[in-house]
């Protein structure tokens, strides 16, 4: 583990919401760390639909996706926040009090951040590998069930199965062939979403008898105490038939979870945050709650809502940054000293 | 006004009016019709409002873009006359159109 990381805000998700907190919260000399459990920044805007239009921010008739992620980077440059990427936070300790809130963030990666108020803008949740369609996958998870390569040696001589049809499964397909004693790889159809040069490393392989291609789609599997010996597969013909194997390694696509969020000991209805609409601010003095994962009465979920809670919470948690210090309220267009802070003046 | 029927998992049958240039998942939702979950919110990136139309109406519904398809291997349990719903538009010629939701979305 690195060492501790002081800072003022902790942002949870960097998606269009948690960007703009970073310039709400930069405006008020609060200096943020962003913490995102994909590797790049824009959250569901960026993974879901980055060519999609979007037609209801504020001022753009139209923007893609990454239009406005793109956009939103641009306009926080000036804050220099920290990003800290491919990393989901796991835990998060109070230290200190209601007046005075301190809190210590942790991330599967190791990176520990000490702050005094946490933004939690993680839109529908983490976004967490989808499991395979088979019942009891739970139990075999970690042990010979993946769904990321952490260790290609973990692979040596074992025999496995690979489901998916991107680019994930048939780089993997490639990586492990020559390390693992057989493998095999699952889709659903003779057509794939990978790039041409890996689908053809791939049949080329296939053609040798070097490994195996199955078209069909899981739908069981078969072990004891977490140990695999074979998954069940449904072909085409409908038909079922069992693969042998020691190790599945599944690619069905990201979905998105709530996470450890849930066990912070925040108040939680139906997976979502309640907060004080006035300042943003969920049960727990100095978290607060904005964007998708923020819920209270009337709330809509639109990026444009998120922009508005980022600019109230960040209000709200000066108080708690700069206890001693009085805010004015200035704006953009005329405070040299927000225009200093944006380097335009 | 253009009628379409839900089946889910356990047989249970949902008649619902749709308005036509909508989409089917925006008319399951508006109906909360359960078993579609619509995750992206019809971006046709997650694959979550995924049904089967009824045999008789594959042919009227027309078949799955690429894209479709590619989000389709994200599904659990596709066949043949497996559709995302968001990306089935609704038109006088889909009046009576049946689909079943699968037991599992995603």
């Amino acid at each position: 583990m690195g060492d501790v990381i002081r800072t003022d805000a902790i942002i949870v998700g960097a998606g269009p919401v948690g960007l703009f907190a970073v310039f709400e919260l930069g405006l008020l000399d609060i200096k943020a760390h962003l913490i995102d459990i994909l590797p790049k920044i824009g959250g569901q805007c960026a993974e879901l639909y980055p060519e999609k239009p979007i037609y209801d921010i504020p001022g753009y008739p139209v923007i893609k996706g990454q239009g406005l992620v793109d956009a939103l980077e641009k306009q926080i440059h000036p804050f220099g926040p920290t990003f800290h990427l491919g990393e989901m936070v796991e835990k998060l300790e109070v230290l200190g009090t209601a007046e005075r809130p301190l809190f210590c963030v942790a991330t599967d990666a190791g990176t520990t951040i000490e702050a005094k108020v946490v933004v939690i803008a993680a839109g529908g949740g983490s976004f967490q590998p989808k499991r395979p369609p088979t019942p009891g996958v739970e139990a075999f998870e970690g042990k010979s069930v993946f769904y990321s390569v952490r260790k290609i040696e973990h692979f040596r001589g074992r025999r496995v199965v690979i489901a998916g049809g991107g680019d994930s499964a048939l780089d993997w397909a490639l990586n492990l062939q020559p390390v693992a004693s057989r493998v095999a790889l699952v889709h659903r159809r003779d057509e794939f979403r990978a790039a041409p040069h890996s689908v053809n490393a791939m049949r080329g392989l296939v053609a040798e008898k070097k490994m195996d291609l199955v078209i069909a789609q899981l739908c069981g599997l078969k072990g004891e105490g977490g140990q695999l010996t074979a998954v069940t597969a449904r072909g085409a013909d409908q038909a079922t038939f069992d693969l042998a194997c020691d190790d599945l390694l599944a690619f069905y696509g990201l979905t998105m979870r709530l996470g450890p969020i849930a066990e912070w000991g925040l108040n939680l209805r139906e997976n979502l945050v309640p907060v004080d609409v006035a300042t943003f601010e969920t049960s727990a003095p100095g978290i607060f709650a904005i964007g998708d994962i923020a819920t209270y009465p009337g709330k809509l979920k639109l990026i444009l809502s998120g922009f508005h809670e980022a600019a109230l919470a960040a209000q709200k948690a000066h108080r708690y940054v700069y206890p001693d210090k009085k805010l004015l309220f200035q704006y953009t267009t005329s405070s040299t000293n927000l225009q200093r802070k944006l380097g335009v003046s | 006004m253009t009628k379409v029927t839900f089946i889910d998992a356990s047989g249970a049958s949902r008649a619902v009016e749709a308005q036509d240039g909508s989409t089917l998942m925006e008319t399951a939702l508006r109906n909360s019709v359960p078993g579609i979950e619509a995750e992206c919110g019809g971006a046709c990136a997650c694959a979550t409002c995924h049904v089967y139309v009824a045999p008789e109406w594959t042919e009227a519904v027309g078949s799955a873009s690429p894209m479709e398809e590619d989000m389709l291997d994200f599904a659990a349990d596709v066949r043949p006359n497996s559709r995302l719903s968001c990306q089935i538009r609704i038109s006088e010629a889909l009046d009576g159109l049946v689909v079943t939701t699968p037991a599992k979305q995603g």
